[in-house]
């Protein structure tokens, strides 16, 4: 008897082993997917207690650092226009191999790499600015804060950026599936949704007045 | 494995990016509006939430999924995101009523 009720034939057995005896997922996804959003739940939990500290310093503490001109907002704009158009890339790599389309999919792949990796160059490019302004993460409060919170997000698009060239090699060779594809795409997706946090609460709150 | 054709695909996410990038850009606008900090923060924080189920339902297709899914995930992470605020006002005032603080 499976959990269900049913009766599990030798047949079925046989064919399936003790896959058979078990019950249906109740999320109908496959199981290296509903790991992929339970890493994401607690990767946003992590990012949520950064933020959530950084806000409350932020609005409790008197003459707070703005270190951000209008340059810093063109630069922050152009990343975050990279990182959403990303996403978007990162979705036709998706589409495409679960269609079957593997060079499609593999192009689409390799621009989302590429504009991971020029978004970390954006990155870098700001904070060598700040650098230049004396503005480190031991430059006080701001400084921990800010370089603590976009550290940690762009360590997540490097390491994004690998994943997405490890997988591109291995599902282009046959080693991975389009479902592999698909958890790289959320983790993806992720860090898009964090930057939507990180920009209006660590730079747009923040600006030069 | 699915055999639909991709063709379609950045088209039919086209609306949702612009609406994420209308979004960017309403917070950029606000940002240089003399808003008291307190006030900003609230405002573009519930902009970021609204980008962010955007992103989570269409992007990451959560609205596709089986409800269960959504059910298991979001409510308790909102719970734990919220249950943080118990601790995070009380490093704030050891912060400030330290030994020497500022």
């Amino acid at each position: 008897m499976t959990g269900r009720g049913e009766t599990v034939s030798e047949n079925e057995m046989a064919v399936h082993g003790h896959g058979a005896l078990m019950e249906e997922s109740p999320y109908a996804i496959p199981s290296r997917k509903l790991t992929m959003w339970l890493f994401i739940i607690s990767d946003a939990v992590t990012f949520g207690a950064f933020l959530f500290s950084y806000g409350y310093i932020r609005v409790s503490t008197a003459n707070w650092v703005r270190p951000f001109e209008s340059g810093s907002v063109i630069n922050v704009s152009v990343m975050t226009m990279v990182l959403i158009t990303s996403s978007l890339t990162m979705l036709g790599a998706v589409d495409a191999s679960k269609a079957g389309d593997k060079a499609k999919a593999i192009r689409f792949l390799y621009s989302t790499m590429a504009l991971g990796a020029l978004f970390a160059a954006l990155h870098l490019r700001e904070w060598f600015d700040l650098f230049g302004r004396n503005i480190t993460l031991s430059s006080g409060l701001f400084g921990q804060t800010f370089f603590t919170i976009t550290g940690l997000h762009l360590l997540h698009v490097i390491s994004g950026v690998i994943a997405l060239l490890v997988v591109g090699l291995k599902y282009s060779s046959g080693r991975l599936t389009p479902g592999h594809v698909e958890s790289t795409g959320l983790y993806w997706h992720f860090v898009d949704l964090v930057w939507m946090f990180v920009v209006p609460l660590v730079y747009l709150t923040n600006i030069e007045r | 494995m699915s055999t639909e054709p991709s063709r379609n695909v950045i088209r039919k996410y086209l609306p949702v990016y612009f609406v994420l990038l209308g979004i960017f850009f309403v917070e950029v606008i606000l940002s240089f509006q003399h808003l008291s900090t307190g006030t900003l923060v609230v405002i573009l924080l519930l902009l970021a939430v609204c980008s962010a189920s955007l992103g989570l339902m269409y992007f990451m297709h959560l609205a596709e999924e089986r409800r269960a899914l959504f059910l298991s995930l979001i409510p308790v992470t909102i719970f734990v995101l919220l249950m943080m605020n118990m601790i995070w006002s009380d490093s704030v005032r050891l912060l400030h009523m330290r030994p020497g603080a500022q």
